[in-house]
């Protein structure tokens, strides 16, 4: 398996783990990545607010580079960068005065029709979802872990055509298959208020503590989430949550290829996992089974 | 006692005016609510989703102008995602927020627009989002200093920001920038 890979901004800097934990997880699973060279951003929650024109053109710029490298399937972990790119394809063909001004803005053509995979997808099909379990090294069994998806990765549903938008299940099914007690809850796909992170911050800690809160309400040890919108206010905000409202929450919050990676084997430093600003090291190291406890999962699977 | 509204020729075109500029019908919309129900941030919003997509079809320019409502949009498309009319609400917010900053309007969480500004400048000076320069953009602009310095230090300590831009892509990006600006005034 071979895909153009564009990993956006957020992932060469604030969320540098899940790029990392992603490609490590890529090269076990035999998923060969060639990173879309020159890319640029991909305008992000900053551009659509300011002009449709510019938040179309920025993923087009760097889809016409997928297309020239000969490529036209891209696969995106960053869920912000997912839903522009898809939006940016879905604008073009939806308008045709806009995909001439795309074009005359970018001097390239518009490839509206590269496929822009999310890896979740991948991850909880098969082959790859078969394969997940036989390659698990460390038995997780003891971990409880709530799914989030957020906003960008499941609508607008139309647009993203990503899982089941109401209720997603890939994230779980990937939990599942490397071992993980994947838990129910209602706050899957709740917004976090990622696009005021600097804008509105009080707006983003309320909303993200609710979320937190629902997780422990059903008894999760961490969250596993794919967006670093999303982990970012989760993670980070947890100090201020408890300014607000007097308790520190203390949920690690995961990228689900962090936990992937650990379950495969992988030390902590090859996974960052000291890059959260909320401790996520320990829940790991005390839930692990030692010895050979972990292979009676890739057994029982099998 | 209820106030009559005063509905112009002007003012009725406003639903013309937000579909020429973002392509969504807020004609489609039969006053349901679910948008509002969906709606995460509704209870901070002085209109409801629902209440501002009816005053737009009452062409009632100066409310919906002076409404905080698209400014608190999260853009999260909860309400999109749940009209049986499928109109594109989140794409109206946007919508008449551009249409503001191109009448050069006040908007009521100002901000919002400060971000959106410092953004696109960030993106036009380095190609790609260089969050330290985006910050302190951010501070310059909306003159907040010392909000989230505590969590930008530990931020910081943990090497999760990249301490000097890249430039990768910044000439391609400032061009098409320069582009769009030109499209968009002709």
């Amino acid at each position: 398996m071979k895909y153009a890979y564009y990993p956006g901004c957020s992932l060469h800097s604030t969320a540098r783990e899940f790029d990392k934990s992603f490609r490590a997880v890529c090269k076990i699973l035999g998923v060969e990545l060639v990173e879309i060279e020159n890319w640029v951003c991909c305008g992000a929650a900053g551009a659509h607010g300011v002009s449709k024109l510019l938040a179309t053109a920025l993923p087009m710029t760097s889809l016409a580079l997928l297309a020239e490298m000969g490529m036209d399937e891209v696969i995106v972990p960053c869920a912000e960068c997912f839903n522009k790119l898809k939006t940016a394809q879905h604008s073009v063909k939806a308008d045709k005065k806009l995909r001439r001004d795309v074009v005359k803005a970018i001097h390239k053509d518009c490839n509206e029709e590269a496929k822009v995979i999310h890896p979740l997808t991948i991850f909880a099909e098969e082959p790859l979802i078969s394969k997940i379990p036989t390659l698990v090294k460390r038995d997780l069994s003891g971990l409880k872990v709530v799914s989030y998806y957020g906003c960008l990765l499941t609508r607008p549903p139309k647009i993203t055509q990503f899982d089941i938008a109401e209720n997603p299940v890939s994230m779980d099914k990937v939990l599942k298959a490397i071992g993980i007690t994947s838990l129910d809850w209602s706050h899957k796909t709740i917004c976090c208020g990622g696009s005021f992170a600097l804008s509105k911050p009080d707006l983003a800690v309320n909303l993200s503590h609710k979320i937190i809160e629902d997780a422990k309400a059903v008894g999760a040890d961490a969250i596993a989430a794919a967006c670093p919108m999303c982990h970012a206010n989760l993670d980070t905000r947890q100090c201020d949550m408890e300014k607000a409202f007097g308790t520190h929450p203390q949920m690690p919050i995961l990228y689900i290829t962090q936990l992937m990676g650990y379950s495969f084997g992988l030390s902590p430093e090859e996974l960052l996992l000291d890059k959260h600003l909320t401790d996520a090291e320990s829940i790991l190291k005390k839930v692990t089974k030692p010895g050979e406890a972990a292979l009676s999962v890739a057994n029982e699977v099998k | 006692m209820t106030e009559p509204i005063q509905i112009d020729e002007k003012g009725a075109r406003l639903s013309d005016a937000v579909a020429a500029a973002g392509g969504i019908d807020v004609s489609h919309c039969y006053q349901c609510g679910k948008c509002s129900t969906g709606c995460p941030l509704a209870h901070e919003m002085d209109l409801k989703p629902t209440q501002l997509m009816h005053a737009i079809q009452l062409g009632l320019k100066d409310v919906v102008y002076n409404s905080k409502t698209m400014w608190l949009c999260a853009s999260c498309h909860t309400c999109s995602a749940h009209c049986p009319q499928d109109v594109d609400i989140a794409e109206v917010m946007d919508t008449v927020k551009i249409m503001m900053m191109r009448e050069k309007k006040t908007p009521k969480v100002p901000e919002v627009l400060k971000l959106s500004k410092c953004f696109v400048q960030n993106l036009k000076w380095f190609g790609r989002m260089y969050e330290m320069g985006l910050v302190g953009m951010l501070k310059l602009r909306t003159g907040k200093f010392t909000q989230d310095m505590e969590m930008g230090m530990k931020m910081l300590k943990k090497g999760k920001f990249n301490l000097l831009p890249r430039f990768t892509g910044a000439r391609a990006v400032r061009k098409i920038i320069k582009r769009v600006r030109k499209l968009e005034m002709s």
